[in-house]
Formats: C-alpha cells, sequence, structure tokens
C-alpha cells in the first residue's frame, strides 16, 4: 500500500444555513494514486475538496470539526499558512475558468503571485506545465493569445496547467470534465493517469463510468456520510454496502 | 374571421410601434434644438482671443480665460480629492465588508446623498470647510463641497464595476495561492477599471457643470487675474454664466451663448470620453 498523504479524521461541517455537508469523515488519501471522490449529488464531495485545500474559507461556514492532516500536519489549524497551503495543493473547476489575460500568463499568474520574477524560471514552468497538462503541441506556437479563444477542453487542460505551474503536491478535481467532449474527457483521463507518478490526484468524477475508469482508491459519498472507500477495483465489482452496491448498479443517483 | 384577428394584431402593433418612435423623437427633437440653439447663438462669439484672454470692460467684452481655467481647477480638484477616496471606499464595500447593518446603513447613506439638492452641499461646505476648517471661499473649500457630492456617484459605479467582474475570478486567483489583494490587484481593478472610469466622469461631468455648491465655497463674481494657489477663490463657467446672464446689464448676448457653448463641449466632450471608454472596453472584455 502506497504511503498516506492525507488524513481526514472525523471530519464535520455545518454551513451557516444549517446544513450539514459533511459528518464524521474518516478517510486515508494515498500518495502518487488517483483517489476518487464520487456519490449522488449533494453528497458533500465538493465540500470535503474545498477542505482540503481551505477554499471554504470564502464561503459561509458554521462550524468545522476535526482534523484534515497533509504530511501529517493539520491544516484546518487556524495558524496553517493558507497561502502556501494552496500552493501545495491545486484545485481544478468543474467550468474552466481562464483568466482574462494571454495563455502565458494564465501559466505564469500563480508564479508571478509568490513573487518570481526570473524570466528563464517562467519560461521553463510555461513548456513544463503545458506538457504535462497535454496541450504543449496545440498552443506552444500561440502562447501571447488570449487565453479565451482555445476551445472548452483546452481550457480545462489549461486550467490543469495553471495548478501544475505551481508545482503542487495535490491536485484536487471538481468534475473537471463534465463539461466536455469524450475526445478532451479522453485527454484529461490520460493527462491524469501520467501525472499520478508524481502527485496526490483526488477526482471527483462526472459519471460513475469514470469513477471506475479512473479510480485506484474510491470513497462513496451519500448525503454527507462516508459509506465506503476502498481500492477502485474493489468497490465497483465487489462493494461491501448495500447502498453502495445499488449506486454502482445505477439503481439510483 | 381568423384573418380578421390577425390583422387586426398586426394594426395594433403597427400603433404601438408608432406611439414609441412618437415618444423618442418628442424626447431627441428638444436636445437637438437646445444645441443647435446654442450653437448658432454661441458660435460667432468663439474665437482663439475668447478662450485664452481676461474679460474686459465689466465682463461686456473679452474673453473668458479665467471661467476656463476656474473650471478646470475645479474640476481638478475634485478629481484628486474624491477618485482615490471614492475608489477606496468601493473597494472596501465590493470586497471586503461583510453584509451586516453598518454596510446597509452605509449604502443607504450614498443613495440618500446622491439625491440631495446641490444648494445643500454648498451650505455644508460654507459651514464646514469655508466657516468651521477656516479654507476661506476658495478652490480647496470648493473642491471638498463638489467631492463630497461626487464621492456617492463614484462609488455606486465604482462598486457596481467591481461587482460585475465573474466570482470565478477570485476563486481562481485565490485557489492558486492569491492574497485578497493580489485578487483585487491584478485581476478585479483592472476588469473593473472601465467602468469605474465611466462612473468617475460622469460624476466629475455633474461637479463641472454645477453652481450652487461653489456659489458660497468658492466661486467669485469677477477676478482681475487668475487664482495662484488653491487657496484662492476663483471663477467658474457655470457660474460665470450665471453673472453675465442676470447680473451685467447691457451684457451683449453673444457673450452668453458663447460661455454656454464652451461650457457644454466640455460637459459633452467628458461624456464622449466616457461612452468612448464603455464601448472599447465592452469590445474587449472576455467574459
Ligand atoms: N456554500 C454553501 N452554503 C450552504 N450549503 C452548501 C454550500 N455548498 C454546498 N452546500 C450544501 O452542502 C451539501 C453538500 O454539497 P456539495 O456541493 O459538497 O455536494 P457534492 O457531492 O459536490 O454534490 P454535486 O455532485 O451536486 O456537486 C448540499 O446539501 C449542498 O446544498
Ligand atoms: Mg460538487
Amino acid at each position: 500500500m502506497a504511503a498516506i498523504k492525507i488524513i481526514v479524521q472525523n471530519l464535520s461541517l455545518q454551513y451557516s444555513d444549517g446544513t450539514e455537508s459533511l459528518r464524521d469523515i474518516n478517510l486515508d488519501i494515498p500518495a502518487n494514486n488517483i483517489t476518487v471522490l464520487f456519490g449522488p449529488a449533494g453528497g458533500g464531495k465538493s465540500s470535503l475538496l474545498r477542505c482540503l485545500n481551505r477554499l471554504n474559507d470564502l464561503t459561509e461556514v458554521q462550524t468545522i470539526t476535526g482534523k484534515i492532516l497533509l504530511d501529517g500536519e493539520n491544516i484546518l489549524d487556524p495558524k496553517t499558512d493558507v497561502i502556501a497551503l494552496r500552493r501545495r495543493v491545486g484545485m481544478v473547476f468543474a467550468r474552466p475558468v481562464v483568466l482574462p489575460m494571454s495563455i502565458r500568463q494564465n501559466l505564469t499568474y500563480g508564479l508571478e503571485l509568490a513573487g518570481e520574477k526570473h524570466k528563464s524560471k517562467l519560461e521553463e514552468a510555461v513548456e513544463r506545465s503545458l506538457k504535462l497538462a497535454a496541450l504543449w503541441e496545440e498552443v506552444k506556437d500561440r502562447l501571447e493569445e488570449a487565453a479565451v479563444a482555445l476551445s472548452g477542453g483546452q481550457q480545462q487542460r489549461l486550467c490543469l496547467a495553471r495548478v501544475l505551474a505551481n508545482q503542487p503536491e495535490v491536485i484536487l478535481l471538481d468534475e473537471p470534465t463534465s463539461g466536455l467532449d469524450p475526445i478532451s474527457t479522453g485527454k484529461v483521463e490520460a493527462a491524469l493517469q501520467e501525472l499520478k507518478k508524481n502527485y496526490t490526484i483526488i477526482l471527483v468524477p462526472h459519471s460513475v463510468q469514470q469513477a471506475a475508469r479512473t479510480a485506484d482508491f474510491a470513497a462513496f459519498f451519500l448525503q454527507g456520510e462516508l459509506v465506503e472507500a476502498a481500492e477502485g477495483k474493489e468497490i465497483f465489482t465487489h462493494p461491501k454496502e448495500k447502498r453502495t452496491e445499488d449506486y454502482v448498479e445505477g439503481r439510483f443517483g | 374571421m381568423k384573418r380578421r384577428f390577425k390583422a387586426d394584431r398586426f394594426l395594433v402593433q403597427r400603433m404601438g410601434i408608432s406611439l414609441i418612435a412618437l415618444a423618442a423623437i418628442l424626447t431627441v427633437v428638444p436636445i437637438i434644438g437646445l444645441f443647435g440653439y446654442i450653437i448658432a447663438k454661441g458660435a460667432p462669439a468663439i474665437s482663439w482671443e475668447f478662450l485664452t484672454t481676461m474679460p474686459s470692460n465689466g465682463m461686456r467684452a473679452g474673453g473668458i480665460l479665467p471661467a476656463i481655467v476656474g473650471t478646470f481647477y475645479l474640476t481638478l480638484g475634485t478629481a484628486v480629492l474624491s477618485v482615490p477616496l471614492g475608489i477606496a471606499a468601493a473597494i472596501y464595500l465590493a470586497e471586503y465588508a461583510k453584509e451586516n447593518w453598518v454596510t446597509r446603513l452605509i449604502r443607504i447613506a450614498i443613495i440618500n446623498l446622491a439625491g440631495i439638492p446641490s444648494v445643500v452641499y454648498g451650505l455644508f461646505g460654507l459651514g464646514l470647510f469655508v466657516l468651521f476648517l477656516k479654507f476661506g471661499t476658495s478652490i480647496l473649500s470648493a473642491s471638498l463641497t463638489l467631492s463630497i457630492m461626487t464621492l456617492p456617484v463614484i462609488i455606486s459605479a465604482a462598486e457596481e464595476a467591481l461587482r460585475a467582474v465573474p466570482q470565478s475570478f477570485r476563486t481562481v486567483s485565490i485557489s492558486l495561492g492569491g492574497t485578497r489583494w493580489q485578487t483585487i490587484r491584478k485581476i478585479i481593478l483592472p476588469q473593473a477599471l472601465p467602468g469605474i472610469m465611466t462612473g468617475v466622469i460622469l460624476g466629475l461631468e455633474r461637479a463641472a457643470g454645477e453652481t450652487a455648491p461653489i456659489l458660497f465655497t468658492g466661486a467669485a463674481f469677477f477676478l482681475p487675474r487668475l487664482p495662484g494657489s488653491p487657496l484662492d477663490a476663483t471663477m467658474a463657467l457655470p457660474y460665470h454664466l450665471f453673472v453675465i446672464s442676470t447680473q451685467v446689464p447691457e451684457m451683449p448676448i453673444q457673450i452668453q451663448y458663447g460661455t454656454a457653448l464652451v461650457l457644454i463641449v466640455f460637459v459633452l466632450g467628458m461624456n464622449l470620453i466616457a461612452t468612448f471608454i464603455r464601448s472599447r472596453a465592452r469590445a474587449k472584455r472576455q467574459w
């Protein structure tokens, strides 16, 4: 079994409107694997992702209890340097959001925020991250163009590359291919398979099929509860829980 | 039967369109008429000399240079005082302030400030800046008074422009390790800038054309020389126009309309710049 990168301990989260979106979650997330969080709408998958890089700080959260240990350090600790944390734990959203600037500027944005000024370093990051996101060949001659000019699939890979330029350790992806065609989806999934060698990847898939295709490990969420977590092979063929089985076999959801 | 009904509907629609067109004509015609009238009456007065020399013969001859310069100074002073403060306030309201009774109170105050008659601002300026703070009747007092009048316009417009920038840009920037301020400076402000500029110019344009707020705070009936410091009083186009239209007997009508024309061009020019900025930004916008 791979080394554990993130340990979620007794995590509960309640939004200020009273919604209890996570209830006593315990989950170990292995390094250098794709961990898939799946389940029907409103299960708390996005809520958990947003805890992992403290993006929840931007929303109205009532109470959050429990711990999230990243390499042994509790990131929910108020003393955590959230800026540094968000560089270590990058996030790709469901809808590709390119910033209103050129392709190159999108890629160097994160590094420039961190104060990186060396042209060669930035240049190197642009090429490296685009190659990792399988976008280099398509855009290498048009880096100065506005990023919105790219197709939806290219924009989403640009968003992935933009996260990679920050050299994170963990990559969170929340239904990254929900708006993409099958070919673009294939490219993103292939890139993730390559990336997991060096990164810890946590993916909320947009379908059970994608979950089964991509998961090394998988966790099934139902109404704020973690029903079952196991290796991908296990959970999609021999789920232990009846509720998991029903969902995986498409009886609800 | 059915055909009749259709024809009726068509007729009603046509009548509706005609009514709307009539309304449009009724609003546009007086405006064009007004401009045409002022241009026709005022244009003969306009000359290089009119724009660049001091008035003479009790303002019945010569130019209107001090009024032009004065209005320029007042507008500039108002801009220097109100623009940074207004934008800062808008950033606070749009990006930092939590929704609570304090911010609601601030917003209500801003909306109501925008509705106060300008002469009230003038009295307020007289009490606070001229008398209490002893700035005297001066460009400084007048600019401060105009600033207070302009601030609500700038704050509302800037806040609206900031809020129009998609929330997703903020989320992405923060998720890439940006601080709130970096996000504002690098993404939100540049994207909102055209909208902010439009609001700023429209606010200043109003300030440039106002008479009442400067009446007791900085405007002079007549000055033989140009103001030399912010603590000097100044002539200004709108007040000068008022003076030569009502206070000076045997005033050549040409000079009155010439002055009106200069004021309109000044204000309208600012308006055109604002329109230009807005349309160019719309064309370039990526969201
Ligand atoms: N900002 C918020 N404020 C209040 N309630 C929220 C907020 N975000 C999510 N919720 C609620 O928390 C619960 C879990 O939502 P979450 O988005 O985490 O689910 P999800 O598993 O990602 O669902 P989906 O598959 O639809 O994306 C839902 O009931 C949702 O309505
Ligand atoms: Mg979700």
